[in-house]
């Protein structure tokens, strides 16, 4: 986790992408966002402003995590039951979400993201999915 | 979920890019899932897999020439891939999806996104990640 210190100084904006980029990769998670609007191709989900602010949204969470990476199960309390009690959402999407934003941080950081950086991060996201589940029931 | 038209071009296109330096990038997604994901070692006791071994070199080939040879033959997969379903199902027996083999297919993504970021747009990875579940299932094929 030493690794994930130096990460958060770097700029997280683009990492929003993450969200957008579940949304074209596996197609049935769009079904949590009907209200969205048109989501009909990946460039209409790629320039969709309410995936982007959604986007965001995912990625202040994020960073919060990040300030709290002892406590992720707290941190996330209420966000997971948000997911469980009103979103049903399915926490294999958690998952699906993490090795998504993985895959971001391969494509924008490169060389950097080293094969130790990877597993840093694969750690991360799984604590957080594992947060967001937790208060399922 | 069929391969498209659009999948299949996506596919070719890259692999052509890749040329002979698949092996390079299996190699380094072999090695990405060995430390992030341990419980994968345990299918190599034979094998000195520490980071650089001239070992996890030569299987990240195999695993190359398997991947190339899937690409070349994406309207039959289980056909092209049965020996590879036999071995992986009765001698190697390693676990069906969704467990090691997604863990290497999520590594290799991750490892081309790092050196082809200009090519790995959304639609790119969505083709590159249907295209190695059709070989995970065809490597499956012959479980039972």
């Amino acid at each position: 986790m030493v690794l994930l210190g130096e990460r958060k100084r770097k700029d997280l904006s683009l990492y929003f992408l993450q969200l957008t980029r579940l949304l074209v990769v596996y197609p049935w998670t769009q079904r949590f966002f009907d209200n969205f609007g048109n989501l009909s191709s990946a460039s209409a989900i790629m320039g969709n402003p309410k995936v982007k602010d959604h986007g965001k949204k995912v990625l202040t969470s994020l960073g919060e995590a990040i300030k709290n990476m002892d406590d992720l199960k707290g941190t996330f309390a209420h966000l997971s039951e948000l997911h469980c009690d009103r979103l049903h959402v399915d926490p294999e999407n958690f998952k699906l979400l993490g090795n998504e934003l993985v895959i971001v941080l391969a494509k924008y950081f490169g060389k950097e993201f080293t094969p130790q950086v990877q597993a840093a991060w694969q750690k991360m996201v799984a604590g957080v999915a594992i947060a967001l589940a937790h208060k399922y029931h | 979920m069929a391969l498209s038209a659009t999948d299949r071009a996506l596919v070719r296109a890259l692999w052509k890019k890749l040329g002979n330096n698949v092996g390079v990038y299996t190699t380094e997604a072999l090695e990405r899932t060995f430390l992030v994901f341990p419980s994968t070692k345990s299918y190599f006791p034979h094998l000195d897999l520490s980071p650089g071994s001239a070992q996890v070199k030569a299987h990240g080939q195999k695993v190359a020439d398997a991947l190339t040879l899937a690409v070349d033959h994406l309207d039959d997969l289980p056909g092209a891939l049965s020996a590879l379903s036999d071995l992986h199902a009765r001698k190697l027996r390693v676990d069906l999806p969704p467990l090691s083999p997604q863990l290497l297919c999520h590594c290799l993504l991750v490892t081309l996104a790092r050196h082809f970021p200009g090519d790995f747009s959304p639609a790119m990875q969505a083709s590159l990640d249907k295209f190695l579940s059709h070989v995970i299932s065809a490597l499956a094929s012959k479980y039972r």
